[in-house]
């Protein structure tokens, strides 16, 4: 069994890690967005804008953190932009953020092309390079798979538990939990329901961001036109097989990791001669499928897409 | 303090239903002057250039009308689906579906010559109508989000169709994964000497009066909006809301099928990985500025065409980036959801201390 062989090799397991990291990132902000009952739909759109800015910025100032910072302020701006259409004037989240996405990608192309011109060899950095945790990273397998990685990946690890603690165990959380199934409760418990929508939007506008520009930064060292192609629609995904919980959205974010690094190894090893553009096609079949498979006890937070106004009821 | 409250509209009037459209073009003009002047360019400068650029000369106008003809098409299958609430992101999916099946017919030795553009027309239809169907289907019968699953199914479609472009389907004599051209006999005749107007630009047209006849004028047309406007008074007055929106997603793909069709036999007479720039997302632009009325898809879909071809020559003569194109579309359909809101509602100003 070679293909075997091939697969529960440690390299396998931390390209796993590698590759679930930034959509860890997105499907978590997803699911704050989702949780407080707005669906997010700008994400794929704040990804490449996150791509786009954090490259730019650190190609710039030299500092690969300004460059994060940058990117996940980009996504808190377009992100408060969808609140405002979503959550102030209560039009469809649909549309709007399918507006917000093709907005925030005319603009990455936009800007880049602006900044960049059309040279022959795109512009590079120097990105993210792997740090391996002092004492972990000398634990046999464990080890070279989980504690040598670029220091997001180690941020994404806290951010699963945390973003957990902040859901479940704080008045904060209840507070977004309960404007994402009763927006009514809420307000007469004197929750302010549109305030919290936005904060659910700002954290997630910030984790798109950053989980884009791990790309341009840690993934690659430069900018693409494709760069995200298709990855933040997935992670809309992810939070429906991650059932709306960040522990879930992690392990589903995982799950797809191991498919998307299992592709890249099966193509490399030349083990099974398929196009390997049925491996790229995978993980969005399986979505759909899975999807319709999970569909009865996949359950929504129930004011998911209902726009909140005061007046009503 | 001042507030502003909604106030619900009973009926829009018909000159605002007409205004709204302008006005958020006009917004989206005006909001994407800051970019031109960013790119080092004189705003009015840029615009006439886009403007020459789309119908400067009869060749320009002729080129923005036929790059209209797939807009028209998706924007009429976003329609059609989002009158019945059936979430189409999937056009662009459903396009490459027609467009396949079109090559596939078009490129068949043995079939007589004249059945050639009527099987193309007809499998292109019927391959965007079933890849339609599948998240229809999963949507009455496993409770499955529209949104996602069409979204999806793009993706889905482009990756099989660059698995068969870059396989089995390939171009022998291509260096880059392009299919086979199509017969010549299986070629669009040209309506216009020395131009690329093809039959599909005609055909789109007659689509656009047969979509209206149907929403406006037909009993299923009648439950398409009933379905959408209330699924379950719909329900309770005894519709078939499964299979209206089943049969509503059929036709949405069967259009936005046919926008591939045309694009195969009129224009490209081959596929290849970038047959559509992202048609079926224009759709979705088109579809919201027409108010998902039929009859408006038409000018909605001439005026994205005319940024897209105007576009070019704007960013030749004025440097400033060709994807001005694509922030135009995202920020007119921002603008146009936000205009819809002065559509469905009266704004009303009040004090706040009347609570």
């Amino acid at each position: 069994m070679e293909v075997f062989d091939q697969i529960l090799q440690t390299g396998f397991f931390a390209a796993l890690i590698r590759v679930a990291t930034p959509l860890a990132c997105a499907t978590i902000g997803e699911m704050f967005s989702e949780r407080a009952g707005v669906l997010n739909l700008g994400i794929e759109g704040i990804m490449l804008l996150g791509a786009m800015s954090g490259f730019t910025v650190a190609y710039f100032s030299g500092s690969l953190w300004l460059g994060m910072a940058a990117a996940a302020a980009s996504g808190i701006v377009f992100a408060a932009l969808m609140g405002l259409l979503t959550v102030t004037l209560g039009l469809s989240q649909h549309v709007s953020g399918l507006g917000v996405t093709m907005l925030c990608s005319g603009i990455s192309f936009y800007c880049y092309r602006l900044i960049f011109g059309q040279p022959s060899q795109p512009p590079n950095v120097q990105p993210f390079e792997s740090v391996a945790l002092p004492g972990l990273a000398a634990i046999p397998f464990l080890g070279p798979v989980l504690f040598n990685h670029v220091v997001l990946v180690y941020l994404v690890f806290a951010l699963v538990p945390l973003a957990a603690w902040l859901l479940y165990r704080t008045p904060w959380g209840l507070a977004l939990r309960t404007v994402g199934e009763n927006p009514q409760a809420a307000a007469s418990a004197g929750v302010p329901v549109a305030w919290m929508r936005y904060q659910a939007l700002m954290i997630s506008g910030a984790l798109f961001g950053i989980g884009g520009a791990y790309f341009s930064l840690a993934q690659f060292n430069a900018f693409t036109f494709g760069v995200i192609s298709g990855r933040g629609w997935v992670c809309i995904a992810l939070v429906v097989l991650g059932r709306w919980d960040p522990w879930r959205c992690a392990l589903a974010a995982l799950l797809f990791g191991a498919v998307d690094a299992l592709q890249l190894r099966l193509q490399s090893s030349g083990a099974i001669d398929l196009p390997y553009q049925l491996f790229l096609m995978l993980p969005f079949l399986l979505t759909v499928v899975a999807m319709a498979m999970l569909s009865r006890n996949a359950r929504a937070p129930a004011s998911l897409l209902v726009p909140y106004r005061r007046e009503e009821r | 303090m001042m507030r502003f409250r909604l106030e619900p509209r009973e009926r829009t009037p018909v000159w605002l239903n007409l205004l709204l459209p302008v006005l958020a073009i006009l917004a989206t003009l005006v909001l994407s002057s800051g970019l031109i002047v960013a790119a080092g360019a004189d705003t009015l400068p840029a615009y006439s250039a886009l403007f020459a650029g789309a119908f400067g000369s009869r060749f320009n106008a002729v080129e923005t009308v036929v790059k209209a003809a797939p807009m028209v098409f998706t924007g009429l299958a976003v329609a059609v689906a989002f009158r019945a609430k059936f979430w189409n992101i999937g056009a662009e999916g459903q396009l490459l579906a027609g467009a396949m099946a079109a090559a596939f017919i078009g490129g068949l030795e043995g079939l007589a010559p004249w059945t050639l553009a009527p099987l193309m027309i007809l499998c292109g239809a019927i391959a965007g109508g079933l890849w339609a169907g599948i998240p229809a289907t999963l949507k009455v019968r496993y409770q499955v989000d529209d949104v996602v699953a069409t979204l999806m199914l793009n993706f889905v479609m482009f990756y099989a169709m660059m698995a068969l472009l870059d396989g089995p389907w390939k171009d022998p004599l291509s260096g880059y994964p392009d299919s086979p051209d199509i017969r010549m006999d299986a070629e669009f005749p040209i309506l216009l000497e020395r131009t690329r107007l093809h039959l599909g630009v005609a055909i789109a047209l007659v689509c656009t009066a047969l979509v209206w006849l149907l929403m406006s004028r037909t009993t299923l047309g009648f439950a398409i909006r009933a379905v959408g406007e209330n699924a379950r008074a719909a329900a309770h007055a005894g519709m078939p809301v499964a299979r209206v929106v089943f049969v509503t997603a059929l036709i949405s793909g069967g259009l936005a099928g046919l926008a591939g069709v045309g694009e195969v036999a009129g224009m490209h007479y081959q596929v290849m990985a970038n047959l559509s720039p992202g048609y079926g997302y224009t759709g979705i632009v088109i579809a919201m500025l027409a108010r998902l009325n039929p009859l408006g898809v038409v000018p909605s879909a001439l005026f994205f065409a005319a940024v897209a071809t105007g576009a070019e020559t704007m960013s030749r003569k004025t440097g400033v980036p060709v994807f001005l194109a694509d922030i135009i579309q995202g920020a007119s359909l921002v603008c146009m959801l936000v205009a819809l809101l002065f559509a469905n509602f009266r704004v009303r100003l009040q004090r706040a201390a009347a609570v």
